[in-house]
């Protein structure tokens, strides 16, 4: 694919701490085309909203990009000047919390921070720009946007907040959203139905899409392709398909056996043992060598990148697919 | 309340023997004490007292022999220009330090900044009154140190900061007042900010993409002025309470000078008086902080208007 809107080359961001530097993010590469959604799966920890912070470019204190790339369609973005950020930011890269209660501000109403999202962009007049919030809250499947701009977030349910703000990220059409867990504090039709407006925009406009999550589910549901990442790694990506039916990495299998399946009822559901380790003290080799049921003295060595495709890989001595099922490079 | 400095002032002593002349004959003070009702039993004096407040008389001036009420008000627009002025150097120069300190909480700046609110808290008014004479106005020779300048009528509105000498006479008295204030609104304001800057709803903002101008003055000070305004607002009776010592120092002719005067002379109904209107005032002032708040924040106007 050609027209990759977002290329991350080995990207490393780091929190400067008073017990040394924390590799939030730790040499991810990961690339979305136009029309794509690409699920960022992991546990909490992770790293996966530092790696949306990172593109954004709004990673605070103590925190900076260390080493790596971000290409933007095809602009570099680590190293840009914060004017040149801004103008990107809301525009033609947009992002959705996870939290719909924290992220539209208490005190302002609807369509004061709905306008100042287009305007701070364009020059518009107003009536236009307030046409434009009217359009966007209708695709989101807010009935009535004209009473809603007027109210303030308080008044509002928490699945229509967050249409609110799926609908400002949508206001610019821009090229690329990332969706930091945003159905995660919602109940699960709310959940499904946004899922599913959300799609639908992203394969209207031509939006790439980066759908954050730790729930396998709803990333199965949404998204093309997916990666799976553990302390501040990705350690695997394919389309849907591959990684959900045919994983590699013990972590993905684990991941998907701590799923809740209708095939599988009655059988309880298994749990990755250990917990999410503290990135300030990892194993040596593998990072996840001290929660694996296949580890051994091989994985004392951090294991390489075993390339099928440009977008099908994984990190790992001993994956759950037998090698000769594809052609190993490496 | 009425009570207590009622019969408190009562115990302290007699009042008049700061009326008459030292050398007044014994049938001279009879006269004074039976003119000022002094010569009834003291619970009926109280009770004389309050029909008299229930009709809004709270009575005369021992010393002055007009109503207590006048004469206070008399000196009222003097302590409220010196209170208004006070709190708007608070918001002035605190909202601005405040948000400064909140934003680059690691600069050295913002360090000094902290401490001086410190110094500003700890260090008693009266004494900082004094220095501020001593170098302003002895030493530079730059302000005056006493005293109400010249007023001028504008809109209804007689005060001395339509005049160039009234401000003059204005400005040390007030920077006084408003030092502590001005403590107390920069820890408010950097507080909230450091807060503020960490919520969500901030990142989203700058996530759209918006200038810091706008995130800074609109999406983060909306939000923090609601408690700033709230602390204010019932700080405000503090700033007239507290006047009486920077009154007193400056000589500045207010309520408060008057009070310290009126309890020295032992003016019984000028000290009951002037009690009474701050406690009303204080219930005002409550009132309008209530109604500031809801206009500030949304949250309360729906509950009061759903039902
Ligand atoms: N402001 C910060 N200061 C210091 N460390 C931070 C900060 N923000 C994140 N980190 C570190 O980065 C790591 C990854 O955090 P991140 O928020 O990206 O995880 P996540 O995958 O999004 O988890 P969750 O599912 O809980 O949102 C954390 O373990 C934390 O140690
Ligand atoms: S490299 Fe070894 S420890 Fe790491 S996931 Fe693979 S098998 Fe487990
Ligand atoms: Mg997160």
């Amino acid at each position: 694919m050609t027209d990759k809107v977002l290329v991350t080359k080995d990207l490393e961001t780091v929190f400067s701490m008073r017990d040394g530097d924390a590799k939030a993010v730790n040499g991810v590469s990961l690339s979305v085309g136009r029309g794509e959604v690409l699920g960022l799966v992991g546990e909490s920890g992770s790293g996966k909203s530092v790696t949306g912070f990172s593109i954004i470019g709004l990673v605070d204190a103590p925190g900076r990009i260390a080493k790596g790339s971000i290409k933007f369609q095809g602009t570099e973005l680590v190293g840009m000047s914060e004017n040149d950020l801004r103008a990107l930011r809301g525009n033609r890269i947009a992002m959705i919390f996870q939290d719909p209660m924290m992220t539209l501000n208490p005190v302002l109403r609807i369509d004061t921070q709905m306008l100042e999202a287009i305007l701070a962009h364009r020059k518009m007049p107003r009536a236009q720009a307030l046409a434009r919030c009217r359009d966007v809250l209708n695709l989101v499947g807010i009935a009535a946007p004209e009473e809603r701009l007027k109210t303030y977030p308080h008044e509002l349910s928490g699945g229509m907040r967050q249409r609110v703000a799926i609908a400002i990220a949508f206001l610019n059409e821009p090229d690329l959203i990332i969706a930091d867990e945003p159905t995660t504090a919602l109940d699960v039709t709310i959940q499904a139905q946004i899922i599913h407006e959300a799609q639908k925009l992203c394969r209207l406009t031509g939006t790439a899409m980066i759908w954050i999550t730790h729930d396998l589910a709803v990333v199965a549901g949404i998204a093309d392709r997916i990666a799976v990442m553990y302390a501040g790694r990705i350690v695997e990506q394919g389309t849907v398909d591959e990684v959900i039916d045919t994983p590699a990495h013990p972590y993905t299998v684990g991941l998907l056996g701590s799923v809740p399946s209708a095939n599988k009822r009655g059988v309880p559901l298994r749990q990755i043992p250990g917990m999410t380790p503290n990135i300030l003290s990892l194993p040596v080799g593998c990072p996840f060598r001290e929660r694996c049921s296949r580890a051994d003295e091989m994985c004392q060595v951090e294991p390489s990148r075993h390339v099928v495709r440009e977008d099908r890989d994984w990190f790992c001595h001993h994956p759950h697919i037998a090698p000769d099922t594809s052609e190993a490079t490496q | 309340m009425s009570v207590l400095v009622f019969f408190g002032l009562n115990i302290i002593g007699d009042p008049v023997y700061m009326l008459v002349s030292p050398d007044a004959d014994q049938e001279d003070i009879d006269r004074v004490i039976r003119n000022l009702g002094l010569d009834r039993p003291i619970l009926e004096q109280y009770v004389l007292f309050v029909k008299g407040a229930l009709q809004g008389d709270l009575g005369n001036s021992f010393i002055f022999g007009e109503s207590a009420l006048g004469l206070i008000s008399r000196h009222m627009g003097a302590t409220l220009e010196l209170a208004f002025t006070a709190l708007f150097l608070a918001i002035a120069i605190g909202i601005p330090l405040g948000l400064y300190a909140g934003l680059y909480p690691n600069r050295m700046s913002s360090r000094v900044i902290m401490t001086s609110s410190i110094l500003g808290f700890s260090l008693p008014t009266f004494w900082v009154g004094l220095m501020m004479i001593l170098i302003f106005s002895v030493q530079l020779g730059w302000l005056p140190s006493t005293g109400r300048g010249d007023t001028a009528t504008f809109l209804g509105i007689t005060s001395s900061i339509f005049t160039l000498n009234g401000l003059s006479h204005l400005i040390l008295p007030a920077a006084n007042l408003a030092l502590l204030k001005v403590s107390l609104v920069i820890r408010l304001t950097r507080a909230g900010t450091r807060e503020g800057m960490q919520q969500d709803y901030i990142k989203f903002a700058r996530a759209k993409g918006l200038s810091t101008t706008r995130v800074v003055g609109v999406h983060l000070l909306k939000n923090i002025l609601i408690p700033i305004v709230t602390v204010l607002g019932l700080e405000f009776g503090s700033l007239i309470a507290f006047s009486v010592v920077t009154e007193t120092i400056f000589a500045w002719p207010g309520m408060g000078r008057l009070l310290i005067e009126s309890i020295l002379q032992l003016d019984r109904p000028v000290v009951v008086a002037y009690l009474m209107i701050i406690v009303a005032l204080f219930v005002v002032i409550n009132l309008l902080v209530d109604v500031v708040y809801s206009i500030l924040d949304p949250r309360v106007r729906l509950k009061e208007q759903g039902k």
